[in-house]
Protein backbone atom coordinates (compact mmCIF):
# COMPACT_ATOMS: atom_id res chain seq x y z
CA UNK A 1 0.00 0.00 0.00
CA UNK A 2 1.27 3.19 -1.00
CA UNK A 3 -0.37 6.77 -1.01
CA UNK A 4 1.07 10.28 -1.44
CA UNK A 5 -1.21 13.32 0.54
CA UNK A 6 -0.71 16.87 1.80
CA UNK A 7 -1.37 17.27 5.91
CA UNK A 8 -1.32 19.05 8.89
CA UNK A 9 1.07 17.57 11.54
CA UNK A 10 -1.78 17.16 14.49
CA UNK A 11 -0.10 14.88 16.73
CA UNK A 12 3.24 13.26 17.05
CA UNK A 13 4.52 10.80 20.23
CA UNK A 14 8.30 9.88 20.31
CA UNK A 15 8.70 6.36 20.02
CA UNK A 16 12.19 4.62 21.21
CA UNK A 17 14.99 6.78 20.94
CA UNK A 18 15.10 7.56 16.98
CA UNK A 19 11.52 7.53 15.75
CA UNK A 20 8.46 9.22 15.96
CA UNK A 21 4.58 8.44 15.52
CA UNK A 22 3.18 11.10 13.55
CA UNK A 23 -0.60 11.48 13.26
CA UNK A 24 -1.21 13.83 10.22
CA UNK A 25 -4.75 15.74 9.06
CA UNK A 26 -5.15 15.02 5.27
CA UNK A 27 -7.65 15.41 2.85
CA UNK A 28 -8.15 12.15 1.14
CA UNK A 29 -7.21 9.84 4.27
CA UNK A 30 -8.65 11.80 7.19
CA UNK A 31 -6.65 11.72 10.61
CA UNK A 32 -4.06 9.01 9.65
CA UNK A 33 -0.72 8.02 11.72
CA UNK A 34 2.30 6.72 10.63
CA UNK A 35 5.78 6.20 11.91
CA UNK A 36 8.48 8.47 10.91
CA UNK A 37 11.94 6.47 11.26
CA UNK A 38 14.26 9.58 12.30
CA UNK A 39 11.25 11.50 13.26
CA UNK A 40 13.74 12.61 16.72
CA UNK A 41 16.87 13.54 14.31
CA UNK A 42 17.92 17.47 14.41
CA UNK A 43 16.84 17.65 11.18
CA UNK A 44 13.03 16.13 11.61
CA UNK A 45 12.05 17.80 15.05
CA UNK A 46 11.47 21.18 13.59
CA UNK A 47 9.33 19.85 10.85
CA UNK A 48 7.62 17.25 13.51
CA UNK A 49 5.74 20.24 15.10
CA UNK A 50 2.14 20.46 15.44
CA UNK A 51 0.28 22.94 13.11
CA UNK A 52 3.02 22.32 10.40
CA UNK A 53 2.30 21.12 6.64
CA UNK A 54 3.90 18.40 5.26
CA UNK A 55 3.61 16.43 1.78
CA UNK A 56 3.56 12.84 3.06
CA UNK A 57 3.92 9.54 1.68
CA UNK A 58 2.36 6.73 3.17
CA UNK A 59 3.88 2.69 2.95
CA UNK A 60 2.83 -0.24 4.85
CA UNK A 61 2.37 -3.62 3.34
CA UNK A 62 -1.36 -3.58 4.56
CA UNK A 63 -3.49 -1.33 4.46
CA UNK A 64 -4.40 -1.75 8.37
CA UNK A 65 -0.76 -1.20 9.14
CA UNK A 66 0.68 1.58 11.20
CA UNK A 67 2.79 2.15 7.94
CA UNK A 68 5.53 4.64 7.94
CA UNK A 69 5.73 8.01 6.53
CA UNK A 70 8.55 9.68 4.59
CA UNK A 71 7.46 13.57 5.10
CA UNK A 72 8.44 16.64 2.84
CA UNK A 73 8.25 20.07 4.86
CA UNK A 74 5.75 22.31 3.43
CA UNK A 75 4.85 25.06 5.15
CA UNK A 76 6.74 25.12 8.82
CA UNK A 77 3.64 27.36 10.43
CA UNK A 78 4.51 26.24 14.00
CA UNK A 79 7.29 27.64 14.61
CA UNK A 80 5.88 31.56 13.67
CA UNK A 81 2.70 31.13 16.24
CA UNK A 82 5.39 30.01 18.77
CA UNK A 83 5.71 33.74 20.25
CA UNK A 84 2.00 34.24 20.20
CA UNK A 85 0.20 32.94 23.21
CA UNK A 86 -3.35 33.07 21.88
CA UNK A 87 -2.61 31.85 18.55
CA UNK A 88 -0.37 28.74 20.06
CA UNK A 89 -3.52 27.77 22.48
CA UNK A 90 -5.61 28.07 19.32
CA UNK A 91 -3.77 25.41 17.59
CA UNK A 92 -3.23 23.20 20.51
CA UNK A 93 -6.91 23.63 21.13
CA UNK A 94 -7.50 22.46 17.47
CA UNK A 95 -5.14 19.86 17.28
CA UNK A 96 -6.08 18.03 20.60
CA UNK A 97 -9.94 18.36 19.44
CA UNK A 98 -9.33 16.62 15.62
CA UNK A 99 -7.15 14.00 16.98
CA UNK A 100 -9.90 13.41 19.96
CA UNK A 101 -13.43 13.67 17.72
CA UNK A 102 -12.00 12.43 14.51
CA UNK A 103 -12.07 8.68 13.43
CA UNK A 104 -8.80 7.49 12.16
CA UNK A 105 -8.25 6.88 8.09
CA UNK A 106 -11.60 8.11 7.22
CA UNK A 107 -11.76 11.15 5.01
CA UNK A 108 -13.38 14.21 6.03
CA UNK A 109 -12.22 16.89 3.26
CA UNK A 110 -14.18 19.40 4.00
CA UNK A 111 -12.94 19.47 7.95
CA UNK A 112 -9.48 19.50 6.84
CA UNK A 113 -10.17 22.38 4.59
CA UNK A 114 -11.68 24.09 7.23
CA UNK A 115 -8.58 23.43 9.38
CA UNK A 116 -6.18 24.89 7.11
CA UNK A 117 -8.22 28.03 7.00
CA UNK A 118 -7.99 28.41 10.54
CA UNK A 119 -4.63 27.36 10.76
CA UNK A 120 -3.78 29.63 8.23
CA UNK A 121 -5.89 32.96 10.08
CA UNK A 122 -4.18 32.08 13.94
CA UNK A 123 -2.16 34.91 13.28
CA UNK A 124 -5.01 37.28 13.02
CA UNK A 125 -7.43 36.94 16.65
CA UNK A 126 -10.03 39.39 14.86
CA UNK A 127 -11.03 36.17 13.11
CA UNK A 128 -9.96 33.20 14.24
CA UNK A 129 -12.03 32.38 17.93
CA UNK A 130 -14.89 32.57 15.22
CA UNK A 131 -13.34 30.43 12.63
CA UNK A 132 -12.60 28.18 15.42
CA UNK A 133 -15.90 27.69 16.08
CA UNK A 134 -17.03 27.28 12.75
CA UNK A 135 -14.65 24.54 12.40
CA UNK A 136 -15.60 22.55 15.76
CA UNK A 137 -19.70 23.26 14.48
CA UNK A 138 -18.58 21.70 10.53
CA UNK A 139 -16.87 18.89 12.36
CA UNK A 140 -20.10 17.86 14.18
CA UNK A 141 -21.50 18.27 10.51
CA UNK A 142 -19.26 16.14 8.64
CA UNK A 143 -19.64 13.39 11.75
CA UNK A 144 -23.18 13.14 11.05
CA UNK A 145 -24.32 15.01 14.06
CA UNK A 146 -24.48 18.56 12.65
CA UNK A 147 -27.22 21.62 14.16
CA UNK A 148 -29.73 23.00 11.40
CA UNK A 149 -29.50 26.29 11.98
CA UNK A 150 -31.31 27.70 9.09
CA UNK A 151 -34.47 27.84 10.52
CA UNK A 152 -36.56 28.03 13.67
CA UNK A 153 -37.51 24.59 14.59
CA UNK A 154 -40.80 26.36 16.47
CA UNK A 155 -41.81 28.41 13.76
CA UNK A 156 -40.04 27.83 9.93
CA UNK A 157 -39.14 31.21 10.61
CA UNK A 158 -35.14 32.01 8.86
CA UNK A 159 -34.49 35.35 10.35
CA UNK A 160 -33.67 36.24 14.73
CA UNK A 161 -32.41 32.95 15.47
CA UNK A 162 -31.46 32.80 18.71
CA UNK A 163 -31.14 30.19 20.62
CA UNK A 164 -30.40 26.18 19.86
CA UNK A 165 -32.07 23.27 21.08
CA UNK A 166 -29.65 21.78 23.47
CA UNK A 167 -31.47 18.56 22.79
CA UNK A 168 -32.08 18.44 19.24
CA UNK A 169 -29.30 20.78 18.20
CA UNK A 170 -32.19 22.80 16.22
CA UNK A 171 -32.92 26.52 16.00
CA UNK A 172 -35.27 28.52 17.98
CA UNK A 173 -36.70 32.09 16.62
CA UNK A 174 -36.18 34.94 19.52
CA UNK A 175 -40.09 34.81 19.94
CA UNK A 176 -40.68 31.28 20.49
CA UNK A 177 -37.64 30.33 22.33
CA UNK A 178 -38.05 33.34 25.18
CA UNK A 179 -40.49 31.33 27.53
CA UNK A 180 -37.61 28.65 27.69
CA UNK A 181 -34.67 30.90 26.94
CA UNK A 182 -32.87 29.65 30.48
CA UNK A 183 -32.79 26.38 28.61
CA UNK A 184 -31.80 27.02 25.55
CA UNK A 185 -28.43 27.76 24.59
CA UNK A 186 -27.37 30.87 22.98
CA UNK A 187 -27.14 31.00 18.48
CA UNK A 188 -24.14 33.51 17.97
CA UNK A 189 -25.19 35.77 15.26
CA UNK A 190 -22.72 34.57 12.92
CA UNK A 191 -23.51 31.22 13.29
CA UNK A 192 -27.21 32.17 12.70
CA UNK A 193 -25.83 33.81 9.20
CA UNK A 194 -25.76 37.65 10.25
CA UNK A 195 -22.10 37.80 9.74
CA UNK A 196 -20.99 39.99 12.67
CA UNK A 197 -19.33 38.67 15.87
CA UNK A 198 -20.72 40.84 18.69
CA UNK A 199 -19.66 40.77 22.27
CA UNK A 200 -20.16 37.48 23.73
CA UNK A 201 -20.70 35.25 20.72
CA UNK A 202 -17.47 33.68 20.95
CA UNK A 203 -18.07 32.28 24.55
CA UNK A 204 -21.73 31.66 23.53
CA UNK A 205 -20.29 29.79 20.30
CA UNK A 206 -17.64 27.66 21.99
CA UNK A 207 -20.26 26.83 24.86
CA UNK A 208 -22.99 25.56 21.70
CA UNK A 209 -20.05 23.61 20.20
CA UNK A 210 -18.68 22.24 23.65
CA UNK A 211 -22.38 21.11 24.44
CA UNK A 212 -23.03 18.99 21.25
CA UNK A 213 -19.51 17.58 20.65
CA UNK A 214 -19.01 16.11 24.30
CA UNK A 215 -22.79 14.63 23.77
CA UNK A 216 -22.73 13.58 20.38
CA UNK A 217 -19.22 12.65 20.01
CA UNK A 218 -16.64 12.25 23.13
CA UNK A 219 -18.70 10.97 25.58
CA UNK A 220 -20.32 7.73 23.72
CA UNK A 221 -16.54 6.67 23.53
CA UNK A 222 -15.42 7.60 27.04
CA UNK A 223 -14.09 11.08 26.23
CA UNK A 224 -14.03 14.44 27.33
CA UNK A 225 -12.68 17.78 25.54
CA UNK A 226 -9.06 18.12 25.66
CA UNK A 227 -7.72 20.39 28.48
CA UNK A 228 -5.65 22.59 25.86
CA UNK A 229 -9.32 23.86 24.61
CA UNK A 230 -10.47 24.80 28.31
CA UNK A 231 -6.97 26.55 28.60
CA UNK A 232 -7.67 28.06 25.14
CA UNK A 233 -10.80 29.52 26.87
CA UNK A 234 -8.91 30.97 29.77
CA UNK A 235 -6.39 32.75 27.60
CA UNK A 236 -9.49 33.99 25.31
CA UNK A 237 -10.91 35.16 28.72
CA UNK A 238 -8.01 36.92 30.00
CA UNK A 239 -7.32 38.53 26.17
CA UNK A 240 -11.00 39.85 26.78
CA UNK A 241 -11.95 38.21 23.47
CA UNK A 242 -14.77 36.15 24.45
CA UNK B 1 21.26 -17.17 23.41
CA UNK B 2 18.58 -19.13 25.82
CA UNK B 3 20.50 -21.74 27.59
CA UNK B 4 24.30 -20.34 27.19
CA UNK B 5 24.01 -18.40 29.77
CA UNK B 6 22.30 -18.28 33.93
CA UNK B 7 19.73 -16.17 34.57
CA UNK B 8 21.85 -13.68 36.35
CA UNK B 9 23.36 -13.00 33.42
CA UNK B 10 20.39 -13.06 30.91
CA UNK B 11 19.02 -10.70 33.50
CA UNK B 12 21.98 -8.19 33.28
CA UNK B 13 21.33 -8.21 29.55
CA UNK B 14 17.82 -6.71 30.13
CA UNK B 15 18.69 -4.69 32.02
CA UNK B 16 21.14 -2.97 30.53
CA UNK B 17 19.15 -3.37 26.93
CA UNK B 18 16.83 -1.18 28.67
CA UNK B 19 19.14 1.91 28.81
CA UNK B 20 19.08 4.69 26.46
CA UNK B 21 21.40 3.64 23.44
CA UNK B 22 21.62 -0.07 24.06
CA UNK B 23 19.45 -2.97 22.51
CA UNK B 24 19.40 -6.45 22.72
CA UNK B 25 22.74 -6.97 21.31
CA UNK B 26 24.50 -4.03 22.10
CA UNK B 27 23.35 -4.79 25.91
CA UNK B 28 25.31 -8.43 25.54
CA UNK B 29 28.49 -6.91 24.12
CA UNK B 30 28.58 -4.65 26.90
CA UNK B 31 27.70 -7.13 29.56
CA UNK B 32 30.36 -9.41 28.38
CA UNK B 33 32.48 -6.69 28.61
CA UNK B 34 31.27 -6.11 32.13
CA UNK B 35 32.47 -9.83 32.74
CA UNK B 36 35.72 -9.69 31.61
CA UNK B 37 36.79 -6.52 32.86
CA UNK B 38 35.15 -7.95 36.19
CA UNK B 39 37.51 -6.17 38.72
CA UNK B 40 38.39 -3.19 36.83
CA UNK B 41 34.95 -2.20 35.66
CA UNK B 42 32.14 -4.38 36.64
CA UNK B 43 32.70 -3.96 40.30
CA UNK B 44 33.21 -0.25 40.64
CA UNK B 45 30.47 0.25 38.45
CA UNK B 46 27.77 -1.67 40.45
CA UNK B 47 29.07 -0.18 43.74
CA UNK B 48 28.77 3.42 41.87
CA UNK B 49 25.14 2.67 41.10
CA UNK B 50 24.48 1.41 44.14
CA UNK B 51 25.48 4.36 45.81
CA UNK B 52 24.38 6.50 43.36
CA UNK B 53 20.81 4.67 43.87
CA UNK B 54 20.92 5.35 47.83
CA UNK B 55 21.72 8.44 47.71
CA UNK B 56 20.64 10.48 44.90
CA UNK B 57 17.45 12.29 45.25
CA UNK B 58 15.48 15.59 44.08
CA UNK B 59 16.67 18.65 45.20
CA UNK B 60 13.80 20.34 46.95
CA UNK B 61 14.63 23.53 45.94
CA UNK B 62 15.20 23.76 42.26
CA UNK B 63 14.22 19.64 41.24
CA UNK B 64 17.61 18.97 40.17
CA UNK B 65 18.94 15.44 41.17
CA UNK B 66 22.27 15.41 43.59
CA UNK B 67 23.53 13.34 46.46
CA UNK B 68 22.55 16.23 48.85
CA UNK B 69 19.31 18.56 49.15
CA UNK B 70 19.52 21.25 48.72
CA UNK B 71 21.58 20.33 45.65
CA UNK B 72 25.20 21.78 44.64
CA UNK B 73 23.78 24.54 42.46
CA UNK B 74 21.68 25.38 44.93
CA UNK B 75 23.85 25.29 47.84
CA UNK B 76 26.47 27.33 45.24
CA UNK B 77 27.31 30.64 47.10
CA UNK B 78 29.02 32.01 43.82
CA UNK B 79 25.76 31.78 42.01
CA UNK B 80 23.09 34.99 41.84
CA UNK B 81 20.41 34.16 43.86
CA UNK B 82 18.42 36.84 41.76
CA UNK B 83 18.08 34.63 38.60
CA UNK B 84 15.95 31.71 37.76
CA UNK B 85 16.64 29.70 35.08
CA UNK B 86 13.53 27.41 34.40
CA UNK B 87 14.49 23.96 32.17
CA UNK B 88 12.41 21.16 31.14
CA UNK B 89 14.28 18.48 32.54
CA UNK B 90 17.72 17.43 34.73
CA UNK B 91 19.25 16.68 31.20
CA UNK B 92 18.79 20.82 29.92
CA UNK B 93 20.15 22.28 33.68
CA UNK B 94 23.39 19.93 32.46
CA UNK B 95 23.57 21.24 28.95
CA UNK B 96 23.26 24.99 30.41
CA UNK B 97 26.20 23.93 32.63
CA UNK B 98 28.21 22.51 29.88
CA UNK B 99 27.93 25.43 27.82
CA UNK B 100 29.01 27.68 31.56
CA UNK B 101 26.43 30.65 29.88
CA UNK B 102 24.22 30.85 33.18
CA UNK B 103 25.52 31.82 36.91
CA UNK B 104 22.62 31.75 38.22
CA UNK B 105 20.14 29.07 39.95
CA UNK B 106 17.71 26.83 38.29
CA UNK B 107 14.33 25.37 37.98
CA UNK B 108 13.84 22.01 36.88
CA UNK B 109 9.94 21.86 35.35
CA UNK B 110 10.30 18.25 35.57
CA UNK B 111 8.18 17.51 31.73
CA UNK B 112 5.98 20.35 29.61
CA UNK B 113 2.43 20.98 28.62
CA UNK B 114 1.57 17.83 26.46
CA UNK B 115 -2.50 17.91 25.54
CA UNK B 116 -1.57 14.57 24.20
CA UNK B 117 -0.17 12.73 27.01
CA UNK B 118 -2.17 15.19 29.41
CA UNK B 119 -0.17 16.46 30.91
CA UNK B 120 -1.15 19.50 33.06
CA UNK B 121 -0.17 22.49 34.94
CA UNK B 122 -0.38 20.77 38.26
CA UNK B 123 1.42 17.78 36.95
CA UNK B 124 4.76 20.31 36.95
CA UNK B 125 7.02 21.53 39.56
CA UNK B 126 5.28 24.80 39.26
CA UNK B 127 3.74 25.75 42.48
CA UNK B 128 7.50 25.47 43.85
CA UNK B 129 8.51 27.93 41.23
CA UNK B 130 5.94 30.84 41.41
CA UNK B 131 6.89 30.72 45.44
CA UNK B 132 10.19 31.06 44.56
CA UNK B 133 9.61 33.51 42.48
CA UNK B 134 7.61 35.47 44.28
CA UNK B 135 9.81 35.06 47.84
CA UNK B 136 11.24 38.84 46.90
CA UNK B 137 14.57 37.83 45.77
CA UNK B 138 14.35 36.95 42.64
CA UNK B 139 14.65 39.85 39.90
CA UNK B 140 14.50 37.61 37.03
CA UNK B 141 12.89 34.37 35.58
CA UNK B 142 14.71 33.18 32.76
CA UNK B 143 12.15 30.01 30.23
CA UNK B 144 14.70 28.36 28.96
CA UNK B 145 12.19 26.10 27.51
CA UNK B 146 12.36 23.75 24.30
CA UNK B 147 11.81 25.90 21.01
CA UNK B 148 8.92 23.06 20.35
CA UNK B 149 5.01 23.53 20.39
CA UNK B 150 4.70 22.21 23.94
CA UNK B 151 8.38 24.14 25.50
CA UNK B 152 6.69 27.23 24.12
CA UNK B 153 2.80 26.94 25.06
CA UNK B 154 4.42 25.84 28.75
CA UNK B 155 6.35 28.87 28.61
CA UNK B 156 3.46 30.89 28.19
CA UNK B 157 1.54 29.12 30.86
CA UNK B 158 4.57 29.93 33.34
CA UNK B 159 4.72 33.67 32.38
CA UNK B 160 0.96 33.78 33.53
CA UNK B 161 1.38 31.89 36.47
CA UNK B 162 4.36 34.54 37.21
CA UNK B 163 2.77 37.51 35.77
CA UNK B 164 1.65 38.76 39.51
CA UNK B 165 4.69 38.24 40.82
CA UNK B 166 7.03 41.35 39.33
CA UNK B 167 9.47 39.64 38.62
CA UNK B 168 10.99 40.31 34.94
CA UNK B 169 9.78 36.97 32.67
CA UNK B 170 12.52 36.76 29.51
CA UNK B 171 12.70 33.89 27.33
CA UNK B 172 15.81 32.33 25.48
CA UNK B 173 16.13 33.96 21.67
CA UNK B 174 15.47 32.00 18.88
CA UNK B 175 17.14 32.33 15.58
CA UNK B 176 20.46 30.98 13.48
CA UNK B 177 22.41 28.53 15.09
CA UNK B 178 26.44 28.55 15.04
CA UNK B 179 27.27 26.68 11.74
CA UNK B 180 23.77 27.00 10.69
CA UNK B 181 23.35 27.92 6.96
CA UNK B 182 20.33 30.21 6.31
CA UNK B 183 19.13 27.60 3.03
CA UNK B 184 18.11 25.10 5.59
CA UNK B 185 16.44 26.82 8.04
CA UNK B 186 12.84 26.51 8.32
CA UNK B 187 10.57 28.76 8.16
CA UNK B 188 10.14 29.78 11.90
CA UNK B 189 13.36 29.93 12.89
CA UNK B 190 14.37 32.26 10.11
CA UNK B 191 10.77 34.37 10.85
CA UNK B 192 12.08 34.47 14.74
CA UNK B 193 15.71 35.71 13.92
CA UNK B 194 15.07 38.31 11.66
CA UNK B 195 12.35 39.50 15.06
CA UNK B 196 15.45 39.03 17.20
CA UNK B 197 18.00 41.00 14.30
CA UNK B 198 20.62 42.73 16.76
CA UNK B 199 22.77 46.21 15.11
CA UNK B 200 26.06 44.28 13.30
Amino acid sequence: MEWTDTGRIIAVRNYGETSAIVELLTPEHGRHPGLVRGGRSKAMRPILQPGNSVRAVWRARLDEHLGNYALEADSLDAGALMDDPLALSGLNAACAMAVLALPEREAHPAVYGAFEVLISSLNDIDIWPALYISWEAGLLADLGYGMDLKKCAATGQTHDLRYVSPRTGRAVCAEAGAEYADRLLALPGFMAGSGEVSPGDIAAGLKLTAHFIERRVLWPTDKVLPEARARMIERLESAGRL
Amino acid sequence: MAGTAGPEIERLIQLLAKLPGLGPRSARRAALHLMKKREALMEPLAAAMAEAAEKIRPCSTCGNLDVSDPCTVCRDPRRADGVLCVVETVGDLWALERAGAFAGKYHVLGGVLSALDGVGPDDLNLASLVERAGNGSVSEVILALNATVDGQTTAHVIADRLSHTGVSITSLARGVPVGGELDYLDDGTLAAAFRSRRPA
